[in-house]
């Protein structure tokens, strides 16, 4: 299955890799403390501090390191929440109907005629500020498009006659939606995985970057662009970094995503090729 | 105009305004999650019992939410948005210059990404799968994996800083000439912009590609049209109303990456505003702003759709 894989996602497996085994071994790969203050403020690059220092003076590359952790962690976990309560509630609104299918529908679009950022905002106003409610708002609020989607797509299987079958032959709801509808939804929804993880990492990162993300001293790379975002306007790039990395994280994410979505529509007979 | 029109359009009206409602009942109730009590919220754990009591008192918190929600809506209907906890200021009175200031930010933005985007989706139809649209795509790819602020720091690095061609702060103030305002929002506006214009670029194409597979396009190329006559005279007229609506959805979102990129460059509009409020938790400004902003996002897209019918003939005929 590797004779086939086209550059682009050779580069977007290798680069998303390297990223997520940092965010695994970070205690091992960070030549400094996470908190701790090893020079003067933002120090240029040198080969003491291979990205320099950062507002207060800490180790710059440490702090990508220990951020990367945070930052796939956070939105990993929101995805994956948004993604099971999506998928289950979305299935089952697809496979029971009636007034569960409405209710649920009519509810998912109300939440998305206010834009997500703004309804998080609203919340965060009277939310306390830590990680749980943080993850819970992230994970909330995106499963309401994950909802769609496997509604739309549970929609077109529930009618497929191998699942009219498995109803006549008396099977329960959970053996439809388990056993039938989920192993046949599954391609789709794996290639929008991707995209709905990059969402969450953009997501956290501007929360964070308006300062109501990660709170410090611990580290995301979207509270890492506010801590350093002052030196900017004195030409210290320290800022630009942690954005960039999540920009690079984004791409690559993207272009394996992209790979898989064209993998898994091509299995099926080329449709949207 | 025929009456069957006004007929939708007036359906799409009032649904858009039902809709409204109901959404500020979902940021009233979304203020109220809260399992403890707001007004402890607010003054941290160390406030006194005498300081909650009056805070409660003027949040109101001793009526039901049910009353609490009337009197808020009643005072949205009559202009009354009611007065900031941190400050004291008439929240109404704040909002009014900041909304005049991001709305320009945003039109001066739209007038820039609508047509150029338009002009670049064509393009990508023109030369499909030839390297401008294959570059196109590309930098479509790159861009929307972009975090505004990415793009916000670099144009303020290199343009402003490094260049110094324009403020890296977008300072407004009363009694600026229209020249010296457009140049302080240069910078958010080009940040906006290349946020927006990727999305609309694609989507524009993906457009007029969908209507170049219709059978009357094939039609045209085989009585020997020219490619730029087949996309003038018969792909665009049917691509209108898809493109208007990528274009509504777009600035709609526009008016919502304003919030951060207002926080980049440190412009005094809605969006700057709501985040300071958001900190202080300072919750009738939060609901106020979080209202304004969702209205202009549903009337926006209310408005695609008014338009998407009355462009497009068959829409209105619903099967």
């Amino acid at each position: 299955m590797f004779d086939r894989i086209p550059i682009s996602a050779w580069i977007g497996i290798v680069s998303t890799s390297l990223f997520l085994l940092a965010a695994l071994l970070a205690p091992l790969l960070a030549p400094y403390p996470l908190t701790e203050i090893v020079g003067g403020v933002w120090e240029p690059m040198s080969a003491k501090h291979w990205l320099g220092t950062d507002n207060l003076g800490r180790d710059l590359l440490s702090r990508m390191i220990y951020g990367a952790r945070t930052t796939i962690f956070i939105a990993a976990v929101a995805t994956i929440l948004s993604f099971s309560l999506g998928s289950i509630l979305g299935f089952s609104a697809a496979v029971i109907g009636g007034w569960l299918d409405q209710a649920l529908s009519r509810f998912v679009d109300l939440i998305m005629s206010i834009p997500t950022l703004i309804f998080a905002l609203v919340v965060l106003s009277v939310l306390p500020a830590n990680l749980l409610t943080l993850i819970l708002v992230m994970g909330l609020l995106d499963s309401t498009r994950v909802y769609r989607l496997s509604r739309a797509v549970a929609v077109d299987i529930n009618v497929m006659d191998y699942v009219e079958a498995a109803k006549l032959r008396g099977e329960g709801r959970g053996w439809i939606i388990f056993r039938e509808i989920l192993p046949n939804a599954l391609s789709p929804l794996v290639a929008e995985l991707g995209l709905r993880f990059i969402f969450q990492v953009l997501f956290l990162s501007t929360l964070s970057f308006l300062g109501l993300g990660i709170q410090p001293p611990e580290a995301d790379w979207g509270g890492m662009v506010k801590e350093n975002k002052d030196g900017i306007v004195f030409g210290i790039p320290a800022a630009l970094i942690p954005a960039a990395a999540i920009a690079l994280l984004a791409i690559s994410v993207n272009l394996v995503a992209d790979w898989i979505l064209n993998r898994t529509t091509s299995l099926k007979g080329g449709r949207g090729g | 105009m025929s009456s069957p029109v006004l007929k939708l359009v007036a359906q799409r009206l009032s649904l858009g305004i039902l809709l409204l409602f109901a959404v500020s009942i979902l940021i009233f109730v979304g203020t109220q999650i809260l399992p403890g009590d707001v007004a402890q919220a607010i003054l941290g754990q160390s406030a006194t019992e005498q300081a909650l009591a009056n805070l409660r008192r003027d949040l109101g918190l001793n009526d039901p939410a049910y009353v609490r929600y009337l009197n808020w809506l009643g005072g949205v209907l009559t202009g009354d948005l009611g007065t900031s906890l941190a400050n004291g200021t008439d929240i109404a009175e704040a909002i009014g210059r900041r909304l005049f200031n991001t709305l320009f930010l945003a039109a001066v933005a739209a007038i820039v990404a609508v047509p150029l985007s338009i002009l670049l989706g064509l393009l990508a139809v023109r030369y499909r799968n030839r390297w401008p649209d294959k570059m196109i795509s590309a930098v479509t790819l790159a861009s929307i994996s972009l975090p505004e602020f990415f793009i916000g720091y670099l144009l303020i690095f290199f343009v402003a800083v490094q260049l110094g061609w324009f403020p890296s702060v977008a300072t407004v103030f009363d009694g600026m000439s229209f020249g010296q305002r457009l140049s302080a929002v240069a910078l958010p506006a080009a940040t906006l912009t290349l946020v927006v214009l990727a999305h609309m670029m694609r989507m524009t194409r993906a457009a007029i590609l969908n209507v170049m597979q219709s059978a009357y396009i094939e039609t045209a190329e085989l009585k020997g049209v020219s490619a730029f006559d087949i996309i003038r005279k018969h792909a665009f007229p049917n691509a209108i109303a898809p493109i208007v609506n990528v274009v509504m959805l777009n600035l709609a979102y526009l008016v919502v990456g304003v919030v951060v990129v207002e926080v980049i460059f440190v412009y005094p509009g809605m969006g700057q505003y709501l985040v300071d409020h958001v900190a202080k938790r300072d919750v009738p400004v939060v609901q106020a702003c979080g209202l304004i902003f969702a209205a202009i996002f549903i009337g926006l897209n209310m408005l695609a759709d008014i338009i998407a019918i009355l462009t497009n003939p068959r829409l209105r005929h619903p099967k």
